[in-house]
């Protein structure tokens, strides 16, 4: 809808009168914001924040991407949700919760894992995307998807103590692009060396701090009130509570908007992320269904659980407790002569295991449960404790 | 003496420091030491040609090195230098 056609009822100028008295914000910003579409992709740690405040904000139109049912685990960070809502879709939790505070706003559901056949389609009619993710692919694709379509990106990031803000693929009012996620790091960790939140934990507070400065700088975006945080990169470290603001400039090799681009559609970011590495052994696995049946027929195999104490104290399937980074110093307890499972919360940190085991050990017999213990609870023992 | 930032995902292999004083002429001079006084953190920093990765970016004060004069970078003793790596939390 074009903003001379928008109109604010009086409930809406009672609403928003906190934003329309400002005198650099004014009506005609909350009109922008009205007329505005916005697609977050993620709604947990930092989805949740910039949910809230962009739609007490009042944008018009809210898009939400999540794939993701609602834990236990996400509450701890994740204010949008509440117990009730354990179990169900993310995307119907927060529309509900969203629509109870404030009704003046359209949600579009994208109850969908986002990839590379339909990201497009996805945010191709969103104003401004707001990319709460987890994972590299997912930043990547997120990235190179705006920059194909030319819209800007609200990236945020965290680990642990530490957050990330930065506005990409910014066109200023002198037409002057800004950088984008490639720019600053063209490519990603090989996967294993940077921990993710779920192995490398989050203060609850951290997405809370990060979303809401996503929402501030999309409400900038929008309404082309202040300074967006374009060409700049912020970081902030929760422990020191030191935050540093770095400039950041285009690069002439970027793949995809570059002096020579050789990137011109979305790619398979899985395999960029090296998540397929194609020389890597396959390892033997074994499915949750079937390693409750060796347990059933009393199978003769040995079990090993390589998460931490603490997660192993939340619940445990009669492992050996054995964690990641002391598998290597016990190698020797581990049996050579029979069958031997080896699982971790979702089945990435055993991957590790298993392959460090059979490189430096030259082990032959162990096997990785696919999808880790959630995958047990799941398919064999729901009464347990997921987290 | 210059002050080096290290990030959360690298504190693992400093002791858990945050900062680091370097007695140093440039960025690179910066690298070498703190990757012999604290060995893991070079394959984290280094690829295995020696270059700086390409996930982790590092700035003098605030520009990005690599505007600079990357490892030849000059640095004083009231330089700050910040490694900064790519890091992907957001909704987990």
């Amino acid at each position: 809808m074009a903003i001379r056609d928008i109109q604010f009822s009086k409930e809406e100028l009672a609403r928003y009168n906190r934003h329309i008295i400002i005198p650099e914000f004014g009506e005609e910003a909350q009109l922008k914001l009205k007329a505005a579409k916005v697609l977050i992709i993620g709604s947990g740690g930092l989805g949740s924040p910039a949910l809230l405040y962009l739609t007490a904000a009042g944008v018009g139109t809210i898009g939400i991407v999540d794939f993701d049912v609602v834990d236990d685990s996400n509450l701890q960070r994740q204010v949008l949700f509440d117990i009730h809502e354990i179990g169900k879709p993310k995307v119907e939790a927060a529309r509900r919760r969203l629509e109870a505070l404030n009704p003046h706003v359209r949600f579009i559901l994208h109850n969908t894992h986002i990839h590379s056949g339909n990201a497009l389609d996805i945010i191709k009619d969103y104003d401004v995307v707001a990319d709460g993710t987890d994972n590299f692919p997912t930043r990547y694709l997120v990235n190179d998807a705006t920059l194909l379509l030319d819209k800007p990106n609200v990236y945020g990031s965290i680990f642990q103590f530490e957050g990330q803000v930065s506005v990409f693929n910014y066109v200023n009012s002198r037409g002057e692009r800004g950088p984008n996620y490639r720019d600053l790091y063209p490519t990603p960790p090989p996967p294993g060396l940077v921990p993710s939140c779920a192995e490398g934990g989050v203060l609850g507070v951290l997405p809370g701090i990060i979303g809401s400065l996503q929402a501030l700088e999309v409400i900038k975006v929008i309404t082309g009130v202040g300074e967006p945080l374009t060409g700049r990169f912020y970081t902030f470290d929760a422990l020191n509570f030191e935050s540093r603001t770095f400039k950041i400039k285009r690069r002439e090799d970027n793949p995809v908007n570059g002096k020579n681009p050789v990137i011109r559609e979305l790619i398979d970011y899985e395999q960029f992320c090296g998540m397929r590495a194609v020389e890597e052994k396959p390892v033997k696995e074994i499915g949750a269904k079937e390693l409750y049946e060796w347990q059933v027929k009393g199978k003769k195999f040995s079990l090993v659980d390589v998460r931490e104490p603490s997660e192993f104290k939340i619940v445990e399937i009669g492992g050996e407790l054995i964690p990641l980074a002391t598998v290597m110093d016990h190698a020797d307890q581990i049996p050579r002569d029979i069958d031997v499972v080896v699982y971790c919360k979702s089945g990435v940190r055993s991957l590790k295991a298993i392959r460090e085991l059979e490189e430096k050990f030259g082990f032959e017999n162990l096997f990785n449960l696919k999808g880790g213990i959630l995958a047990y609870i799941d398919q064999v023992q729901p009464e347990l404790t997921r987290y | 003496m210059a002050t080096v930032i290290i990030p959360t995902p690298l504190r693992k292999f400093t002791n858990q420091t945050s900062r680091l004083q370097v007695e140093a002429g440039t960025v690179g001079e910066i690298i070498e030491k703190i990757t012999q006084d604290y060995p893991e953190l070079k394959k984290h920093l280094m690829d295995p040609q020696g270059s700086l990765r390409s996930f982790v970016n590092i700035f003098a004060g605030d520009e990005d090195i690599r505007d600079l004069q990357e490892g030849k970078t000059p640095v004083n003793p009231s330089s700050i230098i910040s490694i900064v790596p790519a890091i992907a939390g957001g909704t987990h």
